[in-house]
């Protein structure tokens, strides 16, 4: 899940200048699941709006607003308050922000900043599990990602940073390599330690991307 | 071949000491550190912005030390430039002469000067190692071949004290089939876990110098215990500095106590004298 959280108001506000007139735009997925863009979340941004002397010209949460073309259909449904609107403010992962902004020339002000992909620990508590390398270890470290979880992104076992299984940039943190270690030792597998891991293919990762998969 | 190579693969015990870049570009400290070190000190390593603290390039530095006749351990970390920065400076080393390299992955930014600079790690320790083999064998990271290929002579750095132990002795295992033909260690007291390490070491058959560090003071020991990843101080150390009229004296006496661990159990020393380079001369006899 992407995680997200909620910008500062004040951020909120500068972008808001000139803006009357505004509709909101939620996600039924990551966003409702951090209580960041979800329903919820998008009437309280109304009341809020409104507070300030605002209009909210009517409102959308999509199912996931990342899917471009269910995006462009909500936004068709609400042709009219979308068309009253001086601006769309989106409550969404970078991904939904850029996903609405394909389907209009208004002006787009996104309200959340997009953190990681990673899982709930519980509700606020999140933690950061994949860096969407594309070029996948995760079978031969016992599922533990250590392009993501070594504070250095090594990939042949810990730094000399490690003390006692904690991370040489964090004492609080385990060291991913420690955790890998255990496990892949539980499992009676020598997994990532058989052998010499060679220079990662970044190559996946270039930018600008473009993917199709089919 | 360095001498360094030459001495190891003889079988001679070896001394190897270390200087760090300036901070700015007064290069007169530096050099004039490195030569007074005594004959016994075969080679020199150069550190690459230590503590992730930003300071000259060690490339230029070793450069140097060789140009004056002093024989540079080019130390190389992972941390603040990508795969082709690496090679790059590892033909510009070998076109100044540089031969002996120190592989390593580098301490965390968050520690230096530079708290908020993006580590880069492209490649890890091993994966470096990997690439000074292959220039070595003509081809670069990527396997195009060389307009003539550096004989390197690369080396790695561990922590015999390490815990657990296996966990790191498997990237020790990892970084000689990487092609390290040398180790410098991180500072070690005791016999004990030295022991341990090099009866497992001994079938892999590469050269392990120990890793020799001047306690100035207790004050020093006990933050060397207590910050120093991997490092272990015995208590009773740290009570014979805290005793000793002189505490640097009973450092150098501590230092030549472990000199001669390492006569019997490796291949060498690493100096580590922090400033204290005009008492390497005691330390060795």
């Amino acid at each position: 899940m992407i995680i997200s959280r909620q910008k500062d108001k004040e951020d909120l506000l500068r972008h808001l200048e000139g803006k009357h007139k505004v509709f909101l735009v939620g996600c039924g997925a990551c966003a409702t699941v951090c209580k960041s863009g979800g329903e919820e979340e998008v009437s309280q941004m109304q009341e809020w709006l409104v507070s300030t002397g605002r209009e909210v010209t009517g409102s959308v949460v999509i199912d996931e607003a990342c899917h471009i073309m269910r995006a462009g259909r909500d936004l068709r449904h609400n042709r009219s308050a979308v068309g009253e609107a001086d601006a769309l403010m989106v409550m969404t992962c970078g991904a939904g922000i850029q996903s609405i902004s394909s389907h209009t020339e208004k002006r787009v002000i996104g309200a959340l900043d997009s953190l990681f992909l990673g899982n709930v620990r519980r509700l606020g508590q999140y933690e950061e599990k994949c860096s969407l390398c594309g070029d996948c270890i995760l079978n031969e470290t016992a599922g533990i990602c250590p392009v993501t979880n070594c504070a250095k992104g090594l990939l042949n076992g810990p730094c000399g940073g490690m003390e006692e299984g904690k991370c040489e940039s964090d004492r609080d943190l385990d060291c991913a390599w420690m955790l890998i270690y255990e496990r892949l030792s539980r499992q009676g597998r020598k997994g990532v330690f058989a052998r010499v891991v060679p220079a990662k293919d970044w190559g996946h990762r270039h930018q600008p991307g473009r993917h199709k998969i089919r | 071949m360095s001498k360094l190579a030459e001495k190891l693969i003889a079988g001679e015990f070896v001394v190897t000491a270390e200087v760090a870049p300036p901070k700015g570009v007064d290069l007169d400290g530096v050099l004039a550190t490195a030569a007074c070190f005594p004959p016994e000190v075969v080679a020199v390593n150069v550190t690459d912005n230590q503590g992730a603290n930003m300071r000259m390039a060690p490339l230029v530095v070793a450069a140097l030390l060789h140009q004056g006749g002093v024989e540079p351990v080019l130390q190389m970390t992972c941390r603040d430039r990508n795969r082709m920065a690496l090679q790059s400076d590892l033909l510009g080393a070998a076109a100044f002469g540089i031969k002996n390299l120190l592989l390593l992955s580098g301490d965390h930014p968050r520690f230096g000067d530079h708290p908020h600079a993006r580590g880069v790690f492209d490649l890890d320790s091993v994966q470096l190692l990997q690439a000074a083999d292959r220039l070595t064998a003509g081809q670069d990271l990527a396997g195009r071949p060389l307009a003539g290929s550096p004989a390197f002579f690369g080396g790695a750095a561990v922590s015999p004290q390490a815990e657990p132990f296996e966990l790191m002795f498997q990237k020790f295992r990892k970084k000689v089939e990487a092609g390290a033909r040398f180790f410098q260690t991180q500072a070690v007291f005791c016999e004990a876990p030295l022991t341990r390490f090099m009866e497992q070491a001994a079938p892999l058959r590469v050269p392990v110098l120990l890793g020799v560090l001047l306690l100035k003071n207790a004050r020093m020991a006990r933050f060397v215990h207590e910050h120093v990843p991997g490092v272990r101080v015995p208590e009773h150390l740290i009570d014979r500095l805290d005793g000793a009229a002189d505490p640097l004296e009973e450092g150098v006496r501590i230092a030549r106590e472990t000199v001669r661990l390492a006569r019997r159990h490796c291949q060498g020393v690493h100096l580590m004298t922090l400033g204290c380079e005009d008492r390497i001369s005691e330390i060795l006899c």
